[in-house]
């Protein structure tokens, strides 16, 4: 007995998975394989014979074109630029990004519940917030890459890019005070209204996962209020201050 | 011996008989096939499951790995004859489009496929133990995918190239304390994470040989050794994930 539980302390109890159906993998997965690729092949052939890869001008450091954009999977990184300064959208929040997305496994304060299955509805919040923050990376993309024209203006598609837009509205920004309080409120809320409201879910992560969660739960929503603040408030800086602004 | 059945023992080694002792020898023996088990789960390779995701993702991988050594053949990472090699490739190398094409496309499909693949595996919950660094290595991966392509992107040296990078760039320039423009800053613009990235303060030839050697030897380079890790530990955390 004495051996059999040291035995079972080296494994954690998901290393040892229960009797299952299984196949050959030949032929049962390497056929899909093959069906995969020859597909794929066949996809990137035909691509590759009917669209050239582009190729513009020889580059010239002197002639600034009226639209530069990223490569499109950082355009929305760029299109980030209308709503936060460059060391934000640039470095802090891409920096987050990976930062979250690593964390995910050791925060998920449950080591069974859905594996191996789409279980969307056992996994609410987790599923909402990944869906969400993968969404709104390639909503942002699509916008940066086909509604915005010279000068980062935007157009709707049935608008044509060549009309020069008007200057937008005038921005304000937050007084100070009024800046931090929101921030404050925003993150102190967020932190803590879920923790009252979802006891079951506060005790099963437990102090740090809980935290580490929200924390970044909060940074991801913060985009979209500031998009609301921007949008709708016409409000540019929420915090204003001589080294950075917010 | 049947000529043609000599030929395929001599490849193969395994022979042509079917039995579940060939089958399972079939991929135990095989140089390529070894990296799977010799027996998986049935619901873990339902097409539903996977969607093939990680294993087009790698596919894609060497599409551009092979196209990339054929264009590095032409390719010469010099500022005054780089943007001349392109046109050469285009027009003057057998093949050179479709090759480039290929290498293009692929690259995009692979930009599309490892994020979805990291959708896929957080759907069905396959980062939770015994995975969880797998995921962690996953997400390393999909930094390199977009580093690749992204120093790839400066490669072809013409106007669209070289202001996309530009604008990439100049976030290093922002980054908190250790850019010059950056809040806190405590580096001049010539010894700055931008300056570093760049070997300069603007594109210019130190930059294209960075990239050049990032997008051809370092970073191909760390993904396919974080690959193998990868795929590795699939094996060692029991194969495909599924229902517990």
């Amino acid at each position: 007995m004495a051996n059999k539980t040291k035995e079972d302390a080296l494994l954690r109890p998901k290393d040892v998975y229960p009797k299952e159906e299984k196949v050959d993998t030949w032929p049962y997965l390497v056929r899909k394989e093959l069906i995969a690729i020859l597909v794929f092949s066949i996809v990137l052939v035909v691509w590759s014979l009917v669209m050239n890869a582009p190729l513009e001008d020889l580059a010239n450091p002197s002639l600034t074109p009226k639209e530069s954009k990223a490569p499109w999977y950082f355009v929305g990184l760029q299109e980030l630029l209308v709503y936060f300064d460059p060391w934000l959208a640039g470095v802090v929040l891409p920096t987050v990004i990976l930062i979250g997305l690593t964390l995910i496994p050791y925060i998920d304060p449950d080591p069974v519940k859905g594996v191996g299955q789409y279980a969307f509805k056992k996994r609410i919040f987790a599923m909402f917030c990944f869906i969400f923050g993968f969404t709104m990376w390639f909503v942002l993309v699509g916008v940066g890459q086909y509604l915005r024209g010279p000068y980062w203006s935007f157009y709707w598609p049935w608008e044509d890019m060549e009309v020069a837009k008007q200057v937008e509205v005038t921005l304000t920004n937050l007084p100070l005070p009024a800046g931090i309080a929101l921030i404050v409120c925003f993150f102190a809320l967020g932190l803590t209204i879920p923790a009252a409201v979802f006891k079951n879910f506060y005790w099963k992560a437990g102090l740090v996962r809980y935290y580490i969660t929200m924390t970044l739960f909060m940074f991801m929503m913060f985009v979209p209020l500031k998009m609301i603040l921007r949008q709708v408030f016409h409000i540019r800086y929420v915090i204003t201050t001589p080294w950075f602004n917010i | 011996m049947n000529i043609i059945v000599q030929m395929w023992r001599s490849i193969f080694r395994t022979g042509v008989a079917d039995s579940p002792v060939h089958r399972v020898f079939r991929v135990v023996v095989n140089f390529l096939l070894h990296l799977h088990p010799a027996r998986v789960s049935k619901d873990g390779i339902k097409l539903r499951y996977t969607f093939c995701l990680g294993g087009l993702s790698l596919f894609f991988f060497i599409v551009t790995a092979v196209t990339g050594g054929f264009l590095m053949i032409y390719y010469y990472p010099d500022v005054d004859k780089a943007y001349a090699s392109m046109k050469d490739i285009d027009e003057i190398v057998p093949f050179g489009t479709f090759m480039r094409n290929l290498h293009r496309w692929a690259a995009h499909l692979m930009v599309i496929f490892v994020p979805l693949h990291m959708l896929r595996v957080f759907l069905t919950a396959a980062y939770k133990p015994p995975r969880e660094f797998n995921w962690v290595i996953g997400v390393n991966l999909l930094l390199l995918t977009f580093l690749l392509s992204f120093t790839g992107y400066l490669l072809p040296w013409d106007q669209l190239s070289y202001w996309a990078v530009t604008v990439g760039t100049t976030m290093a320039e922002n980054t908190p304390i250790l850019g010059a423009q950056g809040p806190f800053s405590v580096l001049g613009p010539e010894e700055d994470m931008h300056f570093i990235l760049l070997g300069g303060t603007t594109i210019g030839q130190p930059t294209l040989v960075r990239f050049y050697f990032a997008h051809c030897v370092a970073l191909p380079g760390a993904l396919a050794g974080l690959m193998a890790l990868h795929f590795w530990r699939i094996r060692k955390a029991g194969g495909i994930s599924r229902p517990l």
